[in-house]
């Protein structure tokens, strides 16, 4: 029986416990760039990025460098490597291009990918010429997050999401009219750990009194945040590292669904009014007047009562709904992960809620933040323990044997704190894995 | 007291160790900004790498100390290289500088390197200056880079 047959793989991912090997062996890393994120879904960003025809920016799926462009109507994706000698024809970051001409010999394509003129082309059988650029076999959109696949066949785009789709749904219907724009920066970071380990860790509510108690204790000293119409700049900031550490009851009394596909949603907890500007203050009064001229009094009641944390898109995104930050991880070794952080503003909705968002995203994902600092040393902590063979196992069972089934055929953990969406992580890897 | 000493000074406290001293050379006022992005306008509408006003830097040194603080305990070591110094302007009692700035980090087997481009708005204060306004933009603010857990 090889390393990697189905039965061995089955083996290193148990009902409730995980071996070491799935997050430190590069050999299992490379068949994850060929198995898993060579077939799922990708999240790979939002339609705002790609107004006008021409419009792309570069991002990587898995390892593979693409180009996401705007199509006429259409978005597709392309493989950014020329068909001739394989240099990248884009360079890294976003514009406007008629067409990329690759910076070696001039090969030039079109938005489509097609292949338009080639210097010294006496020098080729025509017939034989390679069309263009590699496109990416599919590409979707659901409600204006862009997704892409590199396997030509498999799930539509809906039935991956499955459940997940309202929380992509409580992310657009909080903006009123619907409008989502990327805006406000990039924070692009880095860790030495496994990329599962932040996925794992975004729905993880067991962790935050102990990785953030730093955070918790100087914020819990710091002065008394300001009411309604008093707030000051330090005040989110606060209350965020705050609610950090809150009581073993909240966290445990959070909402935790899975997916068949390994998406987990948490949800139930914060609300608004404990977070950025509350019901009270005038600007948030403001945004609430907005959202219920466009779908009336009684739905804006039923979209703001929505209290969703992170809602994780397995195997590259998570995202905050309630808080329009959605983060897109690139894995680039099996101990090196990169992570890019979008914030998004609401076009039709006060300044100030996107300000907020602006000064909750520097406190929660920012590169030198109070709060992501200490996960990425405990990612980095993780990564060096998995490291040894004296210990094989890790651990995955809190809440095991209590999980209840959800509609969609996802589970519900017994408790906020139940590590039921670490096991339904396992269960899609093994799925994409073995298959 | 010379602008460029001041600013000695200022690493030299970082480099010691000294947060608390060095915090105390902000003034009540003061705003500490790491933007994230080339000539980044405000911190508004713009996300930062770090973005405090008084009341959050003192929280930020106050982290440092915390015994559970993972990420910075132990402190990093560091080397702040000052230089370039440039007064831009001197009115009104404020004095804008500006300078460059290499640091050597060494923490958990690690060593990095950061660049900056600096600029201080100094307010003078007896003999010396305090701190109104430190602005670092750092050479790969915009790259992907690892947690930033030192003061700059």
């Amino acid at each position: 029986m090889g390393a990697f047959e189905p039965q061995s793989l089955a083996a290193l991912v148990q009902a409730d416990r995980v071996h070491r090997s799935v997050y430190a062996d590069p050999g299992l890393f490379e068949l994850e760039m060929e198995r898993l994120f060579g077939r799922a879904w990708l999240v790979l960003g939002h339609e705002s990025q790609l107004k006008s025809p021409g419009d792309y920016f570069t991002t990587r799926m898995g390892r593979e460098p693409v180009i996401v462009v705007r199509q006429g109507r259409d978005i597709g994706a392309l493989v950014n490597r020329c068909v001739h000698r394989g240099t990248m024809v884009c360079p890294e970051g976003r514009g406007n291009a008629e067409r990329f001409v690759c910076p070696y010999h001039g090969w030039s394509y079109d938005s489509a990918g097609t292949l338009l003129a080639v210097p010294f082309a006496d020098g080729y059988d025509k017939a034989k010429l390679p069309r263009g650029l590699k496109a990416v076999p599919r590409v979707a959109t659901y409600r204006g997050f862009i997704f892409a696949s590199l396997a030509p066949t498999g799930d539509s785009l809906e039935s991956f999401l499955g459940p997940a789709k309202a929380s992509f749904d409580d992310f657009v219907d909080r903006a009123p009219g619907g409008e989502l724009e990327v805006a406000g920066g990039v924070f692009k970071h880095a860790y030495n750990g496994n990329w599962k380990l932040m996925l794992e860790n975004h729905l993880d509510g067991a962790h935050p009194a102990w990785v953030h108690a730093s955070s918790v204790a100087v914020a819990r000293a710091a002065p008394e945040p300001g009411g309604p119409g008093e707030e000051r700049y330090f005040d989110i900031a606060v209350r965020q590292m705050r609610q950090n550490g809150a009581p073993d009851s909240v966290w445990e009394d959070t909402g935790m669904r899975t997916t068949p596909r390994g998406h987990g949603i948490m949800g139930d907890y914060h609300d608004d009014s404990r977070l950025v500007a509350g019901m009270g203050n005038p600007a948030f009064d403001e945004y609430r007047v907005s959202l219920a001229s466009k779908v009336g009094e009684k739905e804006a009641d039923r979209i703001l009562r929505v209290t969703l944390w992170n809602t994780v898109i397995y195997p590259n995104c998570s995202f905050m709904s309630q808080f329009r930050q959605l983060r897109i991880l690139q894995p680039l070794a099996v101990d090196r992960t990169a992570v890019h952080t979008y914030s998004f503003r609401m076009p039709q909705a006060p300044a100030r809620m996107f300000r907020d968002t602006v000064a909750f995203s520097n406190v929660v994902n920012g590169t030198g933040s109070w709060v992501l600092t200490d996960d990425l040393e405990v990612y980095e902590r993780i990564q060096r323990g998995f490291a040894s063979g004296a210990v094989e196992w890790a651990q995955i069972g809190r809440g095991f044997g209590r999980d209840a089934p959800e509609p969609g055929g996802g589970l519900r953990g017994a408790t906020g704190t139940s590590e039921v969406y670490i096991r339904a992580q396992m269960r899609a890897w093994l799925d994409y894995m073995a298959a | 007291m010379k602008v460029e000493e001041f600013l000695y000074q200022e690493a030299r406290l970082l480099d010691t160790q000294q947060l608390e001293v060095w915090l105390d050379l902000f003034t009540e006022d003061a705003t500490y900004w790491l933007p994230l992005e080339l000539g980044q306008k405000d911190a508004i509408d713009t996300s930062s790498i770090i973005h405090d006003d008084r009341t959050l830097l003192e929280l930020r040194v106050k982290q440092a100390r915390h015994p559970r603080a993972h990420a910075r305990l132990p402190l990093a070591r560091t080397v702040h290289q000052v230089g370039n110094v440039m007064v831009l302007s001197d009115e009104g009692g404020e004095v804008k500088v500006s300078s460059t700035l290499t640091l050597v980090e060494f923490r958990s087997e690690r060593q990095r390197v950061w660049g900056a481009l600096v600029e201080h708005r100094l307010r003078r204060a007896g003999e010396g200056f305090r701190i109104a306004h430190k602005r670092v933009d750092l050479v790969n603010s915009e790259g992907e880079i690892d947690g930033v857990a030192i003061l700059f």
